[in-house]
């Protein structure tokens, strides 16, 4: 089920633009997304349904993990992670502090920017309407009279 | 050499002197522009400057010239220049006819010409160009005999009557008659459901059995245009049109011979010679790509032997001389096509032309359809050859992206093949774009990026510290659908979040600067590959303008909407005519996958050329200041500027504009 990718670290983060490796949906492009299908109230956070999901080693960078935090819902990314089997035990409320807390940026570092969802859905919560995820690549086209 | 050395130190007359200054000039022109090496020793070979059937000196009076100075053993006369080699026994003799010669007048009617002589080193037999008649074309001589040929030529009444069997008309350059049909001048077609009473002249049906029993035509035809043509007159190179008509076509000439002039859309030309009761038969190639014509003349250059009879007239130079035409009719046997053509031409055939030009959306579904098949299908079928053509940034939109603060969030709406994504390391930049297959190619980039509609981004309201909107808007159709989408941008920036918006402009030369779409001019108008179609039988046009405009006439055929504005379909790299157009792009790369991606695409704009497939992309090209005009409710302008063709704007979210959705959501 997990497909551990090494590459090198330094060139995934440095050279995102010149390295070619394919970049599946990470969580916290998840924890932006939302539905927006035709009179939904209530479409965020979208539930995970994954059927392939991997891990892809990312260089590790506190600064950048830390300025990342403070823009996310911390909720949802705790659910997602836990419906993909990486919570890594994190709280389900964020700590306060953690700035300088090394082992909890690790983690939520692996969840942000280290699980990918290759195959699977996001469903929106109240139309239970699904968008596929293929490839990598969420399709959140709607259809006209959506 | 002596001989030469002689005539240099001979003191010359006024009149030698002015002589030999016309004959350097003349040898001069021959190597400038011919390519033709002129020698000052003498040889036996001569070139006659102006002594050409391109100049009206007929072969015959030429050689009647020559045979002054001595033994002619050969002389080329190429069929349209102004010159022609003519090659003596003995260097003895040319040299007798340089002197004797040189600066001799010829006598015309109305004019003089006077033949200049050099020397070559040899007549290039290589100029003798050989080429073959069209694909499909054939030249049957004496297909009707004398007698026939009095009979048809009695069964065209030209009289003026009043009945409605046939129609007539003096065109400007010739007199024609219908029968069967009649053949309309203003759309080059017939009018399917409108025969003509009395179908074809009876005098017609013995020699239409005869094609019929030889072969030459499967179905007998029932459309006959009689054209008459006066010496001097002719008809403008065409095609018949495809839908108008079946394969093939069968012309027979009467009462002289003329030159039909035939071109493949490449460039190549072949002159064919048709002799009086010859019967022309265009098939296949010869008569769905190449165009045929007349040129309006008195002389055609011929071969010299009546015998000669038909066929290629420039295979052999040493054999042409001039022939005054004479008052030629043609009989053009057509049948009528009821099914669409099927050629394998598309580019010239209109039955497999894509439909007019759609119409400026009026309500919300029609902006919604004509942006699904003019922008979406577009770039889905175009994705990866458009991707292979953006790779560099543009240096504004660069230097915006590395002012972001580190750990920003950046949302690029329409990133296309994501080239903006990876600009700077430091943020956090995931990509939407309306084509699966160009975020196909941004993930196999490494780069974060989903399919949606940039009218309805899935993202949070206030989740991005920085929007990017790059040659995106232009292509809403509706000033309310452009307005929604800056709109929707807005609504995804958090209060002090910053945009880029990026639109093409109208104006595509700003403060005296042409901008690099304009510079980048390198292709040739694409009304070159269609010429053949725009080519009318009474009037040559080769406007582009008029050929739209005469198959939106011929399409609407005053059933069609003429309220509705078309949109105009604009001709890469020159300046925008309208705000409201078709921008083709002309497909390039592995030619199967074309073929395939144009054969499956049937909704899709697409047409072939020769070169491929073309698609038409939509656009609306914002004037100066529009652009701001849609930037006004939570956000302030932080500059606006012209760049490179685009109009420009960088904003700021000022304060929230709760969305349906937030309100909702706070309850």
């Amino acid at each position: 089920m997990w497909l551990l990718c090494f590459c090198n670290p330094i060139l995934v983060i440095r050279c995102r633009n010149i390295l070619l490796h394919t970049v599946e949906m990470k969580l916290l492009t998840h924890n932006m997304l939302t539905s927006h299908v035709k009179g939904v109230t209530k479409g965020y956070p979208l539930n995970i349904k994954a059927t392939e999901v991997k891990v892809n080693e990312v260089d590790f960078n506190a600064q950048f993990v830390t300025r990342m935090i403070p823009k996310l819902e911390w909720g949802p990314l705790i659910q997602a992670a836990e419906v993909l089997g990486h919570s890594q035990d994190l709280p389900s409320t964020l700590i306060p502090n953690y700035e300088n807390d090394e082992d909890f940026l690790r983690k939520v570092h692996r969840i942000l920017l280290e699980v990918e969802v290759i195959e699977g859905s996001l469903q929106c919560p109240e139309s239970g309407r699904e968008f596929p995820i293929s490839k990598g690549v969420p399709n959140m086209l709607l259809n006209e009279d959506e | 050499m002596e001989s030469s050395m002689d005539y240099t130190n001979v003191r010359r007359t006024k009149e030698e002197k002015k002589m030999l200054r016309r004959q350097t000039k003349a040898s001069h022109t021959l190597l400038k522009h011919e390519g033709i090496s002129t020698v000052s020793h003498p040889t036996k070979h001569l070139v006659v400057s102006n002594g050409g059937l391109g100049n009206g000196v007929s072969r015959e009076s030429l050689l009647e010239v020559l045979k002054e100075g001595g033994t002619v053993k050969s002389l080329l006369t190429p069929p349209t220049k102004p010159y022609a080699f003519v090659t003596y026994s003995s260097t003895q003799a040319s040299q007798n006819a340089f002197t004797l010669l040189n600066g001799r007048s010829l006598m015309y009617s109305d004019q003089s010409v006077t033949l200049y002589f050099s020397y070559v080193e040899r007549v290039d037999s290589e100029r003798t160009v050989s080429c073959a008649l069209p694909p499909g074309l054939s030249v049957l001589e004496d297909f009707v005999s004398i007698e026939e040929e009095l009979q048809l030529l009695k069964a065209v009444d030209w009289r003026l009557d009043t009945d409605d069997i046939t129609v007539h008309k003096a065109l400007k350059h010739r007199r024609v008659k219908h029968y069967g049909y009649e053949f309309r001048y203003d759309n080059n077609n017939v009018d399917k459901d409108k025969p003509l009473p009395g179908g074809l002249p009876v005098e017609c049906d013995a020699l239409l059995q005869r094609c019929l029993t030889d072969g030459h035509i499967s179905v007998l035809p029932d459309q006959l245009t009689v054209n008459q043509y006066q010496s001097g007159q002719g008809i403008p190179p065409h095609v018949d049109t495809h839908s108008a008509f079946e394969d093939p076509i069968l012309s027979l000439s009467l009462g002289a011979k003329t030159v039909m002039d035939f071109k493949h859309p490449d460039g190549r030309s072949v002159s064919v010679l048709l002799p009086e009761r010859s019967l022309l038969v265009m098939k296949g190639d010869s008569r769905y790509l190449w165009t045929h014509g007349i040129t309006p003349r008195k002389f055609d250059v011929v071969p010299v032997s009546e015998d000669g009879g038909s066929g290629v007239l420039t295979s052999d130079l040493s054999n042409l001389t001039l022939n005054r035409r004479g008052t030629r009719t043609s009989l053009t046997f057509r049948k009528i096509r009821h099914t669409p053509c099927n050629c394998i031409h598309p580019s010239v055939c209109d039955s497999q032309q894509p439909p007019a030009p759609p119409t400026m959306p009026v309500v919300e579904a029609d902006a919604c359809c004509l942006e699904a098949q003019y922008v979406h299908q577009v770039y889905e079928e175009i994705s990866s050859h458009f991707s292979s053509t953006r790779h560099s940034p543009w240096p504004q939109v660069r230097d915006f992206l590395l002012s972001l603060p580190p750990g920003a969030i950046l949302v690029d709406i329409g990133c296309g093949n994501g080239k903006y994504l990876g600009i700077n390391p430091e943020v956090m930049a995931v990509g939407c774009d309306r084509s699966a297959n160009l975020v196909q190619i941004c993930v196999e980039r490494g780069y974060e990026a989903f399919v949606s509609d940039a009218l309805s981004v899935p993202l949070r309201s206030g989740c991005c510290d920085a929007c990017i909107s790059i040659a995106v808007i232009h292509h809403f159709s509706t000033k309310e659908r452009r307005q929604s989408a800056i709109r929707e941008l807005i609504r995804l920036l958090k209060v002090g979040g910053r945009a880029l918006i990026y639109v093409w402009a109208m104006e595509q030369e700003y403060n005296k600067q042409k901008s690099k779409y304009l510079k980048e001019n390198k292709y040739e108008a694409n009304a070159v590959t269609t010429s053949c179609m725009k080519t009318t039988e009474e009037n040559n046009t080769n406007q582009q303008e008029e050929h739209i405009s005469s198959v939106i006439r011929n399409t609407e055929d005053g059933s069609g909407d003429v309220t509705a504005r078309r949109i105009h379909v604009h001709t890469n790299r020159t300046a925008f005519l309208s705000q409201d157009l078709l921008v083709p792009w002309h497909l390039k790369g592995n030619k199967d996958k074309n073929k395939e991606a144009a054969s499956c695409s049937t909704e899709v704009s697409v047409e072939q050329s020769s070169q491929g497939p073309v698609f038409h992309r939509y656009y609306h090209v914002f004037n100066q200041g529009e652009l701001e005009e849609l930037c006004v409710s939570g956000v302030k302008v932080l500059r606006s500027y012209h760049d490179q063709g685009n109009w420009c704007v960088e904003v700021e979210k000022t304060n929230h504009i709760p969305s349906e959705i937030d309100i909702a959501m706070e309850k």
